[in-house]
């Protein structure tokens, strides 16, 4: 018997290997994202990224109606994305089984909101098992498969961040030596959503709900542990842990599968007590629906709708205690993330800043364009916005105001739902101007591979999608390529497209810094000559970590070791004082 | 229940933190113990501040340590150190080197970088070790090996096998630069 350390997300991996699955698609998202890494490791899988989560669910229905089992994973906003495909797979039912995994990320660790994807699984009538460590990630993944083919459904396996990134012993399983073939079955009254088919499966939906309403009383998943009897909880995921470290002696319902509830097991077991917690994270999931059937329970009364929760939290809400946090005193200077050294957005926003654009920003690094000294993001609402909520405010805003907006987005999120609105941009004859960062990768994420990288998942060589064509072939007549290192020209054409009262497109062009096989030729730091430099400060407006203030000499100083030699600062030097080691110094 | 160990490692990205928590992680895998370990990726990897839980004992539940049972603070940034003093127990250690990165603001001049803190540190927590670790490395032959220098200094103080460490560092980094690892490990170990 092996063990092993594994995230969260390497046992979902690892349990989607021992499953059997021959399909595995998804679009990058925090905290979801090594999931997928993970599987191509096993080349037994066909593992690929897709251009967003729509597509992904799309093509893991596709590998699931020709018979395999397939795996999509997606961050709990990418579930946003996939949401129409979803809703009519809960109707279809599946072929081979077909599990989504969602990854939330309650506390906004890296996030636009802190929505409950629980609230999925009721809505779409969907079954949502939810592991509390990488052991049960492991084997609720495979247990997913097994229920998604015997119920004839899709079924959610929801982690959260800390369990997606949570590493704990894991022991391992093999892979099937037998797997079903894959074939062509036609079945049009199941899989043709004409409102004739779907009218009937939609009873046959209720049913299946109710279905497994009372097999879940009967399943190991879902378990009682004793404690001394006095108190009693239910719980589920991450949250079963915290309330192990904190609640020692009550007793735990502890919910493996958190839709459907096993209803009669929950009113058995809460007959038992006069003092019955529900602890969860975010919504009153369980709350809510024990509450309906009729049972009092303590729950969001006391502990928080907002953020994760922790073992301290959990002992401040219930029980009053005080909890220790970390320093957030002024005195210790805050260390946001920031732009890399090197980054080719960081010249684009300082050029916009310059203009007194007001920038409608997207998803991506570049959204740290907010971030000061930059200072240059107005808005930033979800994947792919930027474009749709510039051509928005072209429509109400006077004239003069209306030439500041201009729309700024990644390569990865444009093909992700950016093209749409440019093609309403040009159809509907906005005035708007697009920035397009092109940096050939989907960088926030950790570097995945996207359409435009000119590779897949698994690094062959795939064709890249031509951004430039693409733009002229939806009409629009007037695209500016230019590398984002050059301030004086990325500067020119910005102030030239925002004055143009047509849409226009501005692709720049730099690869990611971090991407060793687009920086193979490697650049001489700059250094600072202290004899020139007056201490005016200009070059620490761009925010590169690699510039430092001395504040003793009064002047600027570039850390050699960290300067990639991109010569944006040179460009913001009056004083000629930024020179490339190896120069006369 | 027996007690439950938890060693809280911050630092910056790109510092080599997370190695550091799955060499102590695997460590404690081979001494037979249930372990933990947490942290946080995606933003933090843009130069922000990173923390790794790590969790051992013989059942461990949750992966994040409760908040104010932090014993070693294994720290690799002096400031960043001092902002998760507040979650050390009452008679905790803080294993750090003194290395200073500049944050965003101080690096443009808006703030200043706190003074004294390694003397602060020691002095709310006697115990504590600094440790000279970019000359260490140095003198190992490469200054990213800063992590494996204070991993030998914790190594002093957590009292596993020593073959464990090395088995561990031997499996976590890549051959071409396990010898330099190795003298960084041995360098840290000299410690007191």
């Amino acid at each position: 018997m092996k063990k092993v350390l594994l995230s969260g997300n390497e046992a979902i991996a690892r349990g989607t290997y021992e499953a059997g699955a021959l399909v595995a698609c998804a679009y990058p998202g925090t905290p979801s994202t090594e999931i997928l890494e993970t599987i191509a490791q096993y080349p037994e899988i066909n593992s690929s990224w897709a251009p967003n989560e729509k597509v992904a669910l799309e093509v893991g229905i596709g590998a699931c109606f020709g018979g395999a089992r397939s795996l999509v994973t997606m961050k709990h906003v990418g579930v946003n994305v996939a949401a129409d495909p979803l809703f009519t797979l809960s109707y279809t039912g599946v072929c081979g089984g077909l599990v989504l995994v969602t990854a939330d990320d309650p506390e906004l660790h890296s996030s636009q909101n802190e929505q409950d994807n629980r609230n999925f699984a009721k809505f779409a009538k969907i079954p949502m098992m939810e592991p509390a460590d990488s052991q049960e990630a492991l084997d609720y993944t495979k247990l997913a498969f097994e229920i998604s083919e015997q119920f004839d459904t899709p079924v959610f396996l929801r982690s959260t961040t800390r369990i997606s990134h949570s590493k704990s012993t894991v022991v391992l399983g093999e892979r099937p030596i037998e797997i079903p073939e894959p074939k062509l079955e036609r079945n049009p009254g199941k899989l043709v959503m004409l409102p004739g088919n779907a009218r009937k499966l939609h009873p046959i939906i209720e049913q299946r709900i109710l279905d497994l309403e009372k097999w879940v009383c009967q399943q190991s998943f879902n378990q009682i542990e004793k404690g001394a009897g006095q108190v009693g909880v239910i719980t589920s995921g991450v949250s079963y842990q915290y309330v192990k470290e904190t609640m020692p002696d009550a007793d735990v319902l502890k919910l493996g599968m958190v839709y459907p509830l096993p209803k009669q097991m929950i009113r058995d077991f809460a007959a038992n007590y006069k003092t019955l917690y529900v602890i969860e994270e975010l919504d009153p999931f369980i709350e809510e629906q024990v509450r309906a059937m009729g049972i009092e329970v303590i729950g969001k009364d006391k502990i928080s709708l907002c953020g994760e929760l922790t073992p301290g939290r959990i002992n401040m809400q219930l029980f009053g205690q005080d909890a220790p946090t970390e320093d957030t005193a002024a005195d210790l200077p805050p260390r946001p993330p920031s732009m890399c050294p090197g980054c080719p957005h960081r010249g684009v926003f300082y050029e916009l800043k310059k203009a007194k654009a007001y920038v409608s920003g997207d998803i991506g690094c570049y959204t740290l364009g907010f971030m000061p000294p930059l200072s240059a993001m107005d808005t930033c609402i979800c994947m792919g916005a930027s474009v749709g909520i510039a051509t928005g405010m072209s429509k109400v805003l006077p004239e003069e105001e209306r030439r500041k907006v201009v729309a700024v987005i990644g390569d990865s999120t444009f093909l992700h739902t950016g093209i749409n609105g440019l093609m309403d941009m040009v159809y509907n004859k906005s005035t708007s101007t697009l920035i397009i960062l092109d940096n050939r990768i989907t960088a926030m994420t950790g570097r995945q591979e996207n359409p435009t990288s000119g590779y897949q998942l698994n690094e062959l060589e795939a064709p890249r999608v031509d951004l430039e064509q693409l733009c002229r072939a939806v009409g629009v007549k007037h695209v500016t390529i230019l590398d984002p290192y050059d301030l004086e020209l990325t500067g020119k054409v910005i102030r030239a497209e925002m004055a143009r009262p047509e849409v226009s497109v501005i692709i720049t062009t730099r690869p990611c810094m971090l991407v060793p096989r687009d920086n193979l030729i490697p650049r001489p730091p700059l250094l600072v000559d202290h004899d020139k430099c007056t201490g005016c400060r200009a070059c620490l407006q761009i925010g590169c970590p690699a510039i430092i203030w001395d504040a003793e000499k009064k002047k600027s100083i570039v850390d050699p070791i960290i300067c990639t030699g991109c010569k944006v600062c040179l460009q913001t030097c009056k004083f000629d004082a930024f020179q490339e080691c190896g120069d006369k110094a | 229940m027996s007690k439950v160990n938890n060693i809280l490692l911050a630092g910056v990205g790109g510092q080599g933190i997370l190695l550091a928590s799955e060499v102590i992680s695997e460590v404690m895998l081979m001494a037979g113990l249930d372990v933990k370990k947490n942290e946080i990726h995606g933003m933090s990897q843009r130069g922000g501040s990173v923390v790794s839980h790590v969790r051992y004992g013989e059942k461990v539940y949750s992966s994040i340590i409760p908040e104010g049972e932090v014993d070693i603070l294994f720290s690799f940034e002096l400031l960043e150190t001092c902002r998760y003093l507040p979650l050390l127990r009452k008679n905790g250690r803080v294993v750090v080197t003194d290395w200073k990165i500049s944050p965003p603001a101080v690096a443009r001049g808006v703030q200043s970088y706190p003074e004294n803190l390694a003397q602060k540190i020691c002095q709310q927590f006697p115990e504590s070790v600094v440790v000279d670790g970019l000359n260490l490395a140095l003198a190992a032959g490469n200054a990213k090996t800063v992590n494996t220098v204070l991993l030998g200094a914790l190594s002093n103080i957590l009292k596993f096998e020593r073959e464990q460490w090395l088995t561990a560092l031997q499996k976590m980094i890549p051959e071409h630069l396990l010898d330099v690892n190795l003298k960084a490990f041995a360098a840290g170990c000299q410690v007191k």
